[in-house]
Order: C-alpha cells, then structure tokens, then sequence
C-alpha cells in the first residue's frame, strides 16, 4: 500500500516541514494492523516527493479482524488488503500525518494554511463504480485527475481489466485538506472497511468532511458507503455453498431496469390482486415471495384474511419480515401473515388447504427439469383453488432497447416463454391436475408481440 | 392377584388421595412411564399441591402422555381420576392413538388414605376432601368399562400389595418371527393357482410345509369369486394350524364371517360362489371356517418389526396397534370418502406418504405389476380375474407367480391390459418426481453404515435448500455428492507447511501399513454418472428428459451449461467404457465417476478473475510502485535497506502467485480443450466399489483412460508402504518432484477404501499440496518465515470429522440408491453432504 504526496511549490523539501518528517532520513511507526514507514524518494527544491509505505501483517489482518466470525471463506486470505488502498490508509494518515491532516505546523504556518501545488499518487486504488464514479469524487473538488486501469492478468488478456486503478489527483490544495479528501474518499472508492463501523464513524465523518461534503454533489453516496452496513450471516452461509461461482448483485436490480418505463411491477401486482379478490380467496399464498413485494399489497388489502409468504431464500424472507415491518405490527394483522422458507420443488403439506397461490416471476428461475416437481408440489399437493403464474413474454423482449437480442431479462431467468409456450404449457398442466386455465396479457399491448408480462390463471 | 395389561396400553391408575397411586405405580412400572399430575403441578407452578395450576398441569400431563402413546409407549397416569370428566380424556387420548385404555382402581379405605395424608406435611386438605373423592371412585366403578376401558381391575387394599403386573404382547406382534417367509398374496378360491404356487415355492402340497421352515403368509381374500374356496380354506387352515403359515383377514373373509353367523349381508362380489361351495361342506367344516375368520389377526408385525403384513396395507402410525381404525386400515385400506364413476371407493394413497422402516407387504387391489412404493408392495396381481398369483420371497424380495389357470370372474374394473400404456416410469420414479420438504428441512439425523447417526443442523439445511432448490441439477440424479478431504497435519518445521511424511504417519498411527499415493490434479472436482443410453437413464433413474449422462459439481450443479458439450463429454466417456469392455466385466449399464475437471478456470472463471487475478494485479502493482520509491530513497542514501529487501521479497512471491494460479488456466474453445481425471469408479448396477481396493480404483480407471482419448487424464499413482523408511522416502521424494514444478502434490489414501482404524473408519484421503500451490490457499507471503511459524498453529480436528461425516453419508446414499430405495433416502444423503458444507470450517485446510 503506497502514497505518495509530492510538493512543487518551492521550496518544496518544506514539505518535509508540513507533515512534520524530516526528509533526510526514513521513519517507521507501529500501527495496530503493521507498520508505517515514510521515506522521501525525492527532495529537491523544485520538487519534493514524501512516500507512504504501509507494511500490512497478512496473518494478523485475518486474525485479528474485529467483528469477524468463524473463519468463512478463502477471500478473507488470498486478500488484495494488504496491497490497495483502502481504509488502512485512512488510519495511517490521521495516525502519521495528524497535525498535517488537521491543518497545524508551527515551522512554517502560513504554508499549512495556503493552498499549493500538490499532487498525491495511490497505487492500486480498488474501485467500485469504476472511473467514472472516481471522477465524480475527486473532479468536483477541483482535482486533475489522472488514471491509469491495471489488468487483470496481461497473460490472459480476455479476463480484462481489473477494478484497480493508480489514480494520481493533482491541484493547488492546503495540505490538510488534501489529507481530509483521500482519508475520506479512499475508503469509499473501495467500499469495504477493515474494521467494524460503529457510532463514532459518523462522527469522523462529519469531521473530516468538514467545509466540503455538504457540497459535494455525490455526498449521499459517499456517506453510504462511508457508513458500510453489515451482511447477515445467513447470507455468508450461503456464499460458502457458491464459492466457485459468486452470486451476482442484487437480483432484482437488472430486470428493473430492464423492465422500467412501463412501471410493470406495479401492473403486474395489481393484475394479480385482481384476480385473487375476483375468485374470492380469503386465504392465500405468494409462492416465490422474495423481499416481499406483492405480500405487501395483499397484506395491505383486508378481503385476506391469510397471507402466507414462501420462499427459498432465508436472506429475502428476512428482508419481506422486514419491509413488512411484522414485528411491529398489532398482534391481530400479525396473525394474519405467515412467512415461510420453502421451496417450489419440494412438496409442502404446510401449504395444503388454501383458496389461492401467486406465483409471481417465479417459473423463469426454475430449470425445465424441475417443473415436473414444481407442477406436482403446486397442482397436485398444496392444490389451492386459484393459482395464478406470471412470467415474462419472450416475444416482448424485442421491444427493451438496452437487452441484447435472444438475451433474458434476468440472468438467472433459466427460460423465458412465449405466449404459445406458456399457453401449451399451462393447457396441459390444467388437464393433467383438473383445472381450467386462462391466459391474461399484464401491460402495455403491442399488436404483433403482446404484452411484456403474461398471466396464466388456473381454476379448480 | 394378577394384573395383565397390554404392552402398549395408558394405564389410568384411580383412588383418592392417599390411596397408594403413587406407590404402586413406583413397584410395578419404570419411573418414566409414570406421568403423576402433581409432579406436572410442580412442573408449571413450582407447588405439587397447587390447586390453581391444575388445568395447566393436566394440560402437560396429557401432551406428554399423546407423545408417549404416538411412539408406542405405554404410560401410566398417577391421578385421582375418580371423576368421568377427568377420566374421559384419557380415553380418548389411548383411543386417539389406537391403544387401549386399563383402568386400575385402588379402592382403599378411607380410614387409610385419612392416616397417610396426615402423616403427610406438605397434604392439608381436610377430611371432607378424602371422603368426596372416595364417594365419587365409587359411583364410578361400575361405568368404567362403559366409559371405554377395556380392561378393569379393582383392588382392594390386601390385593394392592400382593398385585403382579404382567404386560401381554398384542396378538399382531410377531417380532420373534424371522422367517424366512413367502408371503401370497389375494387368492379368492384359486387352489390349483395356490398349489402350483406352493410348489414353485418349494413346499411340499401334500405334508403342508416347507421342507427349510420357511412359512407362508396368507394375505387374505382367500374366499369369494372363485372355483374352489373350501379348498384354499383347508390348505390354509391346516397350516396355520401347524405353524407352516401364516394368514391374516381380507375383506372378503369378514363379509362371508357375518353371512355364515346369520347377519344380514348382501350377496354381492363373488360372496355367492363361497356360500354355494361351503353349503356343499359339512356342518363342521363350516364351523371350523368361522372359528378359523373369527381368530384372524388384523395385521402382524414381524421379524423384529422389519415387516409388516395386512391385507390392504397398514400405514406407520397404526402398526402394532389395536383399535377399530387399525383393523379397518388392515381389511379395506383409507379411502377419502369418494366414490369413483364406477362407483369404487377412491383409495388414499398411503403407500405415496409412508416412511416407516418396516417393509409392507399386502394385496387388496389387484395390480398389474407388483412395484415397490416407499417400502411398500401390493402383491394382488389378481388371479382369479385371470392374472397371476404373486408370492413375495422375504427376505429375498424375490417375486414368484404363477398364471391364472383361466379368468375365473370377470372384473368389474378392467386391469391387467395396461401393459400396452405402460408408464415410462415405476410408481416408485413417478412418486419421487416431487420429494417432500420434511423429509430435507428441519434438523436431522442421517443413520449410516459406516459412520453411525449424522446429525444435519437446521440451519445448515436451510442453506443447503436454497442451492438445491435453486441450482442443483433433477434430484434424480444426484446419488452422491464427494466428500471434503483434509490436509495432513502441518509440518513441525522447516520451508514446508505440509509433506508427506504427516500423511503417512497419520495412517501408521491408525495401523494402516499401506498407502496409495494420487498426483492431485487441480481443477474442479464432477461427478459424471454415464449410461449406456437414454433408456437406460430413464428405467434406472427415473429421467424422463432423453438424457443419457450428467456431469455435476461437488455442491450438484450441472457442470456445463452448455448441453452438447455435456452430451460429448459423456459420449467420449461411454466410449472409453464401451472400449474398456468395463459395461460387461461389472455387469451394469451405468457407472457412476469421482474425476477432477480441467482446467480449472473453465469452472471457476468468475473465482478466478474476481479474486485470484484481482490480488495478482493489484499487489504487483502496489509491490513494484513501493520497490521503485524505495530505490528512490536508497539512491538517496537513506537507510532503507532492510525495507527495500522485504519489499522486494515481496514483489516476487506476488509474481510467483500469479505464476501459480495461471498454471490451472487455459483457454477452452472445444472439449478437446479439457481433460477428465477419474479416481474413483464409486458405483456400478449392484455394486458400491468401496469395497475395492483404491489400487483397483486406479488400475481400473487407468483401462479407461488407456483408451486413447486425450480428454480422459490418467493419475500416476504410487504405493507406499509407510511401515518402511525407504518406501516413505520414495514418495516423499516423488512428491518432491511434482511440486518442485509447482505441481498441487499429491493424495494420500489408504489401501482399502474404507479403511478402519483405532476409533472407527480413518480418513479416506489426505492431501499433501506443494507449497507453491498454497500461495494461491495461504495467500502471497506465507512462506515468509515469520507468518509460516504463525500459520503452523492450525487446527485439523472439525475438517477431519467433517471429511468423515461427509464421506459416510456420500456412501451411504450410494448404497441406497444401489439398493434401490426410494429417491428421499438417497436425497437425504446427498443434502446432508451438502448442509454440512455450509457448516463452518477454515477454507484453507
């Protein structure tokens, strides 16, 4: 992990007075995490240049991490920490840098208090957001912004560049603040601290940030990021399993933005509720909830008087708990909300006896193998009254700008069906199980490819 | 006095206060079949004699009692009971589970329980007290048996002490009964069929027995529809009578019990044929008839209640009971109260939910084929409608029938034709295209062969049902996940953090003289099942999709997503086997392969990019930037020394990293891109090959990668005799050489594949992995001496015991898939390996 900070404002070895080290030899501190050293490779009048080198302790960073649990996964070992910068550096600049961070130096004062020509140089800065985010950290604050992408792996070009960058930021600054913007904004470039955020962080944001965040047009973003949440162990448990292949991001984000213009979601929950309150059903299941979206408006909606949400994930349904707000809801309505883990292809005798299910965007993330197993487990042993599919129609997917031709819309969507496909399946699925089915278009019509959503509604 | 009572039965124990409840439960029952209501008062109020908590007591007192009875366990209430209203409960608890309630009445003077209760501190209730209950035991005394108590005694004080307690078997209990057995199933009046039969089965007709002992089971119906009932009667009575068989009632018997002892019953179902042919018997005979039906048991538990047999089935929760239900269940099956368009009862099928261990075997409605369900089996094949008469060999589970002479009478119902529609799938594979969540979710304890009972935790379940809900490729597929496998113990000292000399002694310790040493390959671990074809995969499995193979990761996703390379992948592999002759040397048409895929980056692109690469690129860029700015200083003349020779060490174990991920990566653009690295041949038709030596794993393996195929890797291999230093040190140094070019090192197992040692079976496999490859474990720097030391301090003890866990459980759920059983045992198997993944554990070991 290297910083260097470089001086051309003459006499530049005066830098040496500003961040109180003396250029003429070396100097070493003790931090918690390893060591500190600054050294000058350069110090001439004309230009100065002071280097900090932090010496991270790669054994004692994974055993020592506050906050950290059992030892989870091998990315806590084979660790970029020791290397980028990141909220190590923070800490190493308020701890050897401090009087300069906080703007003092009783040699040369007026020197501290004016602005200079100064330019600070990051070795392998991780960033999330990529540069044009970097950019719109650092330009704003009247920085030249230099970047320079490392690759991943030059012997295997085809892996492409990877989320590092050397990023060097040059501009007529007081030192100290300088020192506040990187010790800021490094750690939200890398969006993932080495130790546990408490209280005091907002604190030492507002601090640091002091006289420039307010204004700072990405000041919710870096508050975020600066004030880094907690994943829940649930959600480790699983990453365990998927080692080869992590999970992606959140999975509702692309298909949204895929999706969005027509507001469908919207139309699609209200298609569904529609139908739900048409048949009559009072007790009621979302099968495939996730974090909890239709169960909200069914919840909301008091023909129900049973509502029960199931899903796979233990991470979405303590995120539907969540935005449903159970907990605190009175104790009559709570009654009346069940949420459940479970799954489409097994088949669930808690699931028997009730007038309706939704199954909503659900079917596209199932392999065709297993809809066998999901039509008995739905048909067959729970057996609702009602049971009303939604899942994208292929055919519209034309009509999205921003998806690639014969793409899905999701990445974990297993299939996408046109109208005929859904139709022949659902036509087949109500006379082996003795329903009927009809078919419902949900969204704005186009003549030739149809609606961007279709319902399937099965009746017993 | 003698008190016979039932083995399962809830004993209602009454007497006032003060009578000696207490007591006598104590002499003749063990302290937890004994539920005392003041014991549950204590329970919930802290006070034995808490008048206020006795709807809350008895409320825990009768919980508790349901749960005993539901496990078959007989259970005493100590309570006063003198009144109906306590006592109606408990009735109908024992009726609610199918057992009988005993009543045991303590009438005991009231002087008596007076002076008991005065000697008793903590009992100050007042005389009035005693002489209400007394009052009330007694006007209740003479009701009991109309309350519903099956059995009464009432003892006076002498007998109180002098009572024997005595359980008494239920007559369906059999367990003593080992068998061998050939149970025959609905014969309705077939005697020259029953013969023939027997016959086949090798009894002797003529003396009524089986030269070996063996003992038939009658399954009932043998009256009614067909040519000559009284015959089969006799066969049957006779021997049962002297002990060669067995015989339970069908439905058809009862009907014809209640004609023949004059009840008004309508001559329907072939009950005319039976009439007819007995009026042609004589008097006694018939008499003989109606004793025989009238002593039918329901049902019979046997061989150690293993087997169960009933005419029309018996689900779990009613074996070895005894009520109306049970014999209802056992003469006509549950039905759901529906009637069919040919006005049939609809059956409920039971055998689709049951899950007792107990095999059942019954008959009831003719069937076509015999086929297993869930451990069930309907051996009705319909004789006399002019099908077969089906015998089940037990314990062989050997079908034997023989053809119906003639259609004796024609079937209401058409069966038999349906071959020509027959299903693609076994009622087996149909019932197991959809498993049920409680037999994955919740925690569970998975009994193994090899390694006992694994207990699978519930949160780990709910991980592991979320990956195989969501990317696990049919469960029909997945008959083993491959176990995690443990590093040998760390080396005490020098430049190595592991060496082979610790997996060889590891195995010395646990006097295994001999090892079999496997380069391991790096690359991803797949399991490939392979068939001879796509009918193969359907009959065996249970596809139905035309799928002829699959190729699966350790946590059972599909390994490519691409189809047709699957599908070329497995044709090359069915072609070494072909080649091999290996389909006809182990009998099978399917193999099931442990391998290791290559390369590694064809799985784990995205691990690759995202971590392994991601670190390589930024410490070699932060290392060389440092490097430089030092130069800078030391040129200078500032004393950075020291720091400039660490961080130059540094830069180069960054590029020795880089240097050793990117030896598992190349580029793939066809199949002839990857290679395929078989170890183990786990399974073939019959046959779990773990009881092959891992020297005939290799050699076997080594026919099929012989073959000529590049795709197919062989593993060079090594045996080592760890009792001998000069063997040791010939494997040491071939270790030495393959990761001197920075090879992953090698495997270490022990000769058997199930290897026993001291405290039960050893590891399978350790692994001893070259320290250039732990550059890419450890991370950059951990051979710098300094955090090598720190790392040596590493714990191997939950990886072991995982390892083992695993491994158990991924042969266990092999050898039931070979056995045959239902899917949900093997799946158990398989998710259990894959909950325990997600248990914690250091992911560098």
């Amino acid at each position: 992990m290297l910083l260097t900070l470089t001086s051309t404002a003459e006499p530049a070895t005066d830098l040496g007075y500003l961040l109180h080290k003396s250029p003429f030899r070396p100097h070493s501190f003790d931090l918690t995490f390893g060591k500190a050293h600054v050294f000058y490779p350069e110090a001439r009048t004309e230009r100065c240049t002071a280097a900090l080198l932090l010496e991270i302790d790669p054994v004692a960073l994974v055993r020592g991490r506050p906050g950290a649990r059992e030892t989870r996964t091998l990315a806590q070992y084979v660790n970029d920490r020791p290397y980028v910068a990141s909220s190590f550096l923070s800490v190493a600049i308020a701890e050897v840098f401090g009087t300069a961070l906080s703007g003092r130096c009783k040699e040369r004062p007026e020197m501290a208090a004016r602005e200079l020509a100064l330019e600070a140089r990051v070795s392998a800065v991780p960033c999330r957001g990529g540069e044009t985010f970097l950019r719109r950290l650092f330009e704003p604050l009247g920085y030249e912004v230099t970047v320079e992408r490392l690759a991943l792996d030059e012997m295997n070009a085809d892996w492409g560049p990877s989320r590092y960058f050397n990023v060097t930021i040059a501009g007529s600054k007081r030192l100290c603040d300088l020192l506040a913007h990187l010790y800021v904004l490094i750690p939200v470039l890398d969006d993932d601290k080495h130790y546990w955020v408490g209280e005091d962080e907002v604190e030492k944001l507002l601090r640091r940030g002091e006289g420039w965040l307010a204004a700072h047009p990405e000041r919710d973003a870096i508050a975020l990021r600066y004030l880094k949440h907690q994943r829940s162990l649930a959600r480790e448990a699983l990453e365990q399993l998927v080692t080869e292949e992590p999970p992606r991001a959140d999975d509702n984000e692309p298909i949204d933005a895929i999706e969005k213009g027509i507001s469908l979601n919207d139309q699609r929950i209200g298609s569904v509720l529609a139908t739900l309150k048409q048949c009559g059903a009072k007790r009621v299941i979302d099968l495939g909830c996730g974090d909890g979206k239709l169960l909200r408006a069914l919840v909301a909606d008091k023909t129900f008087d049973e509502v029960v949400g199931v899903d796979v994930s233990h991470r979405a349904l303590e995120i539907a708990a969540d935005r449903l707000r159970i907990d605190r809801m009175p104790e009559k309505q709570r009654a009346r909300v069940k949420l459940l883990q479970g799954s489409l292809v097994y088949r669930d005798q808690r699931l028997v006896g009730y007038d309706a299910a939704a199954i909503v965007e659900v079917v596209e993330h199932l392999e065709p193998y297993r809809l066998a197993a999901f039509e008995r487990a739905v048909f067959e042993v729970a057996r609702p009254g009602t049971v009303v599919v939604t899942t994208p129609n292929a055919e519209y997917n034309v009509k999205f700008e921003t998806l690639p031709t014969g793409r899905f819309r999701h990445h974990d969507h297993r299939f996408e069906w046109s109208r005929a496909e859904l139709e022949a399946w659902g036509r087949n699925v109500a006379e082996r199980f003795g329903y009927g089915a009809r078919f419902v278009p949900i969204g704005p019509l186009d003549p030739s490819v149809g609606a961007p959503t279709q319902m399937a509604v099965f009746t017993r | 006095m003698n008190i016979n009572i039932p083995e399962l039965s809830l004993v209602v124990l009454m007497g006032p206060s003060g009578s000696g409840k207490s007591t006598f439960a104590r002499k003749h029952f063990k302290p937890t079949e004994v539920l005392s209501s003041d014991v549950c008062r204590g329970l919930v109020s802290d006070d034995e004699n808490s008048q206020v908590a006795t709807t809350d007591a008895f409320e825990v007192l009768h919980y508790i009692a349901g749960k005993r009875l539901a496990a078959g366990k007989l259970t005493v209430v100590d309570a006063t009971n003198v009144q109906p209203e306590a006592r109606r409960p408990l009735v109908s608890l024992a009726r609610r589970h199918h057992c009988l309630p005993v009543a045991v009445v303590l009438d005991v003077p009231e002087s008596i329980c007076r002076e008991r209760n005065v000697t008793r501190a903590d009992r100050n209730f007042g005389p009035h007290v005693i002489r209400q209950q007394a009052q009330q035991l007694r006007r209740s005394i003479r009701g009991l048996e109309r309350e519903g108590f099956r059995h009464v005694f009432t003892l006076a004080s002498d007998d109180v002490e002098q009572a024997v307690v005595e359980r008494v078997p239920l007559w369906n209990n059999r367990r003593q009964e080992h068998g061998p057995f050939d149970i025959i199933g609905d014969i309705h009046g077939c005697r020259s069929e029953l013969e023939s039969l027997l016959r086949r089965l090798g009894y002797d007709v003529e003396a009524a027995r089986h030269p070996e002992g063996r003992k038939a089971v009658f399954l009932g119906d043998l009256v009614d529809r067909g040519p000559d009932i009284p015959g089969v009667l006799r066969i049957a009575m006779r021997m049962v009578e002297s002990g060669a068989a067995l015989c339970v009632p069908g439905n058809h018997e009862m009907k014809l019990l209640r004609k023949l002892r004059g009840k008004d019953v309508r001559i329907t179902h072939g009950l005319a044929a039976s009439l007819e042919q007995l009026d042609r018997e004589t008097l006694e005979f018939r008499t003989q008839v109606v004793e025989f039906i009238d002593k039918l048991v329901s049902h019979y538990v046997l061989d150690d209640g293993k087997l169960v047999v009933a005419h029309a089935g018996m689900k779990q929760s009613l074996q070895g009971r005894g009520s109306g239900t049970v014999r209802d269940f056992a003469l006509y099956g549950e039905t759901t109260g529906e009637t069919d368009a040919l006005g049939f009862p609809v059956r409920y099928d039971w055998a689709a939910e049951y899950r007792g261990t107990a095999l059942v075997v019954y008959g009831h409605t003719p069937v076509s084929d015999p086929e297993w369900l869930n451990g069930t089996i309907n051996i009705d094949t319909g004789c006399v409608f002019g099908g077969r008469l089906t015998a089940l060999r037990y314990p062989e589970k050997e079908l034997v029938s023989v053809p119906a002479e003639r259609t004796w009478c024609e079937p209401a119902k058409p069966f038999g034709d349906s071959a020509a529609q027959a299903p693609a799938l076994t009622a087996q594979q149909e019932n197991d295209d959809v498993l049920d969540l409680d037999d994955v979710i919740k925690k569970r304890v998975v009994a193994t062969r090899l390694h006992h009972n694994i207990t699978v935790r519930e949160e780990n379940a709910m991980a592991a049902l979320e990956v195989m809900s969501r990317f696990a490729v049919n469960p029909k597929w997945l008959v083993y996940l491959p176990p995690t496998m443990s590093p040998s113990e760390t080396a005490p000292d020098g430049a190595l953090l592991e060496h082979p000399a610790q997996a060889f002694a590891y195995y010395r310790h646990e006097g295994i003289p001999t090892v079999v040493c496997e380069e391991k390959h790096m690359g991803s671990r797949a399991v490939i099942v392979v068939c001879r074809d796509a009918g193969v995969a359907r009959k065996r499995f249970g596809i139905i999709e035309e799928e002829d193979g699959i190729c699966y990761t350790r946590t059972g996703r599909r390994f490519f997503d691409d189809l047709e390379l699957e599908r070329a992948l497995l044709g090359r592999v069915r072609h070494a086997v072909d080649e091999a002759g290996l389909w006809t040397e182990l009998a099978t048409d399917w193999l099931c392969l442990d391998c290791e895929l290559m390369p590694w980056s064809a799985k784990a692109q995205e691990l690759l990019r995202v971590q392994y690469a991601s670190v390589g690129a930024a410490s070699r860029a932060a290392l060389a930037d440092s490097v430089s700015a030092l130069e800078g200083s030391a040129a200078r003349g500032l004393d950075v020394a020291p720091l400039l020779e660490r961080t130059r060490t540094r830069a180069h174990q960054a590029d020795k990293y880089v240097e050793a991920y990117r030896r598992y990566c190349w580029p793939v653009t066809s199949l002839d891109d990857f290679r395929v690295a078989p170890f183990h041949l786990l399974a073939s038709e019959g046959h779990v090959h773990t009881d092959r030596s891992n020297l005939w794993h290799m050699q076997t393996l080594a026919r099929l990668t012989g073959a000529g195929d590049t795709l197919l890797m062989s593993t060079a291999h090594k045996l080592v005799d760890v009792t001998d230093p000069t063997s040791e040190a010939d494997g040491a140094r071939w270790w030495q050489e393959l990761t001197a070019c920075g090879g992953e090192g090698f495997v270490v197992k022990p000769l058997d594949f199930v290897a026993r040692g001291r405290r039960g079976i050893v590891q399978p496999a350790i692994k001893c992995r070259g320290p250039e490859y732990l550059r890419i474990i450890y991370g950059i720097e951990y051979d710098t001496p300094e955090y090598l030391e720190r790392l040596r301090a590493r714990g191997l003890s939950t990886k072991r015991s995982l390892a083992l866990r695993e491994f158990a459980l991924g042969v266990e759920g092999l050898e039931r898939f070979v056995r045959k059983e239902p899917l949900r045992r093997i799946h158990e198997c398989v998710f259990g390996v894959l909950a325990l993944e997600s248990e914690p554990v250091d992911p560098r070991l």
